[in-house]
């Protein structure tokens, strides 16, 4: 019995000791004192205490990157340049990170430790990425695996935001809220609020919580990103082809288009699988009737049943595009969906003679 | 009291009672991380490092705490917490004072933790009543010849990259013959000496 308090008495002490040893050992070997981080020449600068990682601390600053995968290194989306102070480039980063980025000087921000004041160089979109607190007001059946839901801002009450632009969700997973990449589907001149079309993926930590919410809930996400800008051309003819929950960003495009430019060509190619999951169909039809120079084209890769009855396409969509795209001079074309649709339509485009900046995608 | 003599202790450590080869410790990061000369030599001077000290430093918490209070019972859990915290200790210090050479041990270092030649060294260092010189030494010695033992097989492995090896002893199958192998080499130099 004495033994065995003795026991623990020792074993706690010993292990007080090392633990009280390893916490003096930290506050003097971890602590980098305070370091200025400097973005864009001084357009944003902080102090910050030195030791954690630069995604963290931005977040912290609320300058926020866009990070999928919660600062695991795994998703390579929170890049930034480093124009001083980053140290070497680690083995965690290295798979993200190509040989003219790292001549470029770009780094994970989730990766990289602040030790030194640093320089950082950022796209001035990502310096007005916001933080929103919004709440779901409407959401509406698509398909069987589809919703739309509808996020009204809360604060800041505004949103301005370019279509092809996304948002990152949180949402509570199971190892701590990690962020998901959504594009918006609500047109750019309603600012007000922020449309999402999700598709549910069995097991998806996020689209299971957005399929989840209910009126009423409380939203909070991140943006808006992305690069994608629609030509100012008006001339130029706007080809986008999409499928499943791809038509989010297109729906964004192609409202925006008519409220600024009604008479601009646009084709809109969207694949389906059977009639089950077509959706908007009527919507645009309804648009096209008002916009001559829109055409919308719906194609199914199933064979039909029976008794359905369809007026569309069928076939894969990038054989619909090859079909009746007309040969044209400018255009630009905007491609969001599965990467075996994307890789083929890209090559129908390639021979219809776009040229390669002229086609912007988005695969997932 | 244990007679052996420090400099036979050293040659014995790293040759005749090798703590891979003829006690077969530190198996699993011997296999996995034996695919690269530089990467085995990394780890092991890691390991020589973290064995020198944690034996010394084990000996002086088994000598002046455990035994004078009869608690040699509680000494496996103690050289554990004893050997993470060290661990713990230098990982800070070599990403204070040397960060390239952090960066080329990356995962490597905290590994170390869950190496069990080095709470094996502890071990035998208390079972062959080493004093604490010879502790020191054995430490030292011990890691040496692990990281003999892994350099030898990434050497092995990297040739061996060049070679045919049938499809179903491609990886661990051929390195465990091969440390099979090593290890009979090994046993060679018992006949010089042995230790206890």
């Amino acid at each position: 019995m004495i033994a065995a308090i003795l026991a623990l008495a020792v074993t706690t002490g010993i292990f007080l000791i090392l633990a009280v040893a390893l916490l003096i050992a930290e506050r003097y070997l971890v602590n980098y004192g305070s370091c200025l981080v400097r973005i864009n020449e001084g357009s944003v600068e902080f102090e910050q205490d030195g030791g954690g990682t630069l995604l963290a601390a931005l977040y912290e600053h609320k300058v926020f990157i866009p990070s999928a995968c919660g600062g695991k290194g795994s998703c390579g989306y929170c890049k930034v340049i480093v124009m001083q102070g980053g140290g070497p480039l680690l083995p965690t980063e290295t798979p993200y990170i190509n040989r003219s980025e790292v001549k470029a000087g770009v780094r994970l921000a989730c990766q990289v430790k602040i030790k030194q004041p640093m320089e950082l160089k950022l796209s001035e979109d990502l310096l007005n990425v916001r933080e929103f607190k919004s709440r779901v007001s409407l959401i509406r059946e698509l398909t069987h695996d589809i919703r739309e839901v509808n996020l009204e801002l809360i604060e800041p009450e505004e949103i301005k935001q370019r279509p092809g632009q996304y948002i990152q969700i949180l949402a509570p997973g199971p190892d701590g809220p990690v962020f998901r990449a959504y594009s918006i589907s609500s047109p750019a001149y309603e600012t007000r609020k922020v449309q999402l079309v999700v598709r549910l993926v069995p097991g998806g930590i996020a689209s299971t919580y957005i399929h989840n919410l209910r009126q009423g809930d409380e939203v909070i996400f991140t943006g808006p990103f992305g690069e994608f800008r629609l030509s100012e051309d008006s001339g130029k003819a706007v080809i986008c082809v999409g499928g499943g929950a791809g038509m989010a960003p297109i729906s964004n495009i192609i409202h925006t288009i008519y409220r600024r430019w009604p008479d601009r060509p646009c084709w809109l190619f969207f694949g389906c699988r059977t009639t089950n999951d077509v959706f908007y169909l009527d919507k645009f039809k309804k648009l096209a009737e008002k916009h001559p120079n829109f055409k919308v084209v719906y194609g199914l890769s199933d064979p039909l049943e029976e008794d359905e009855k369809w007026d569309g396409d069928t076939g894969f969509i990038h054989l619909s595009v090859d079909k009746r795209l007309p040969i044209q001079q400018s255009r630009q074309a905007f491609l969001c969906g599965p990467p075996p649709m994307i890789e083929a339509v890209t090559e129908v485009l390639k021979d219809k003679g776009l040229r390669d900046e002229d086609i912007f995608y988005d695969k997932f | 009291m244990n007679p052996t003599p420090l400099l036979a202790l050293f040659i014995g450590s790293i040759f005749t009672n090798n703590i891979l080869f003829a006690s077969f410790l530190g198996m699993c990061s011997f296999l996995v991380c034996s695919n690269r000369i530089s990467t085995a030599i990394g780890l092991g001077g890691a390991v020589t490092f973290v064995m020198t000290f944690t034996t010394a430093i084990n000996y002086l918490i088994y000598h002046f705490v455990l035994l004078p209070l009869h608690l040699e019972f509680i000494s496996f859990i103690i050289f554990i917490a004893v050997i993470a915290a060290f661990v713990q200790f230098v990982e800070m210090f070599v990403e204070r004072f040397s960060p390239q050479l952090y960066y080329a041990l990356g995962i490597f270092l905290p590994l170390i933790t869950v190496n069990c030649a080095i709470l094996g060294a502890s071990l035998f260092m208390v079972l062959r009543k080493y004093n604490f010189m010879q502790s020191l030494t054995f430490g030292l010695g011990a890691g040496l010849g692990w990281a003999l033992a892994i350099a030898l097989m990434a050497g092995l492995r990297e040739k061996m990259g060049y070679s045919n090896v049938p499809v179903a002893l491609r990886g661990t199958g051929a390195v465990m013959l091969i440390a099979g192998v090593i290890a009979m080499v090994f046993t060679g130099f018992a006949g010089m000496m042995s230790l206890q």
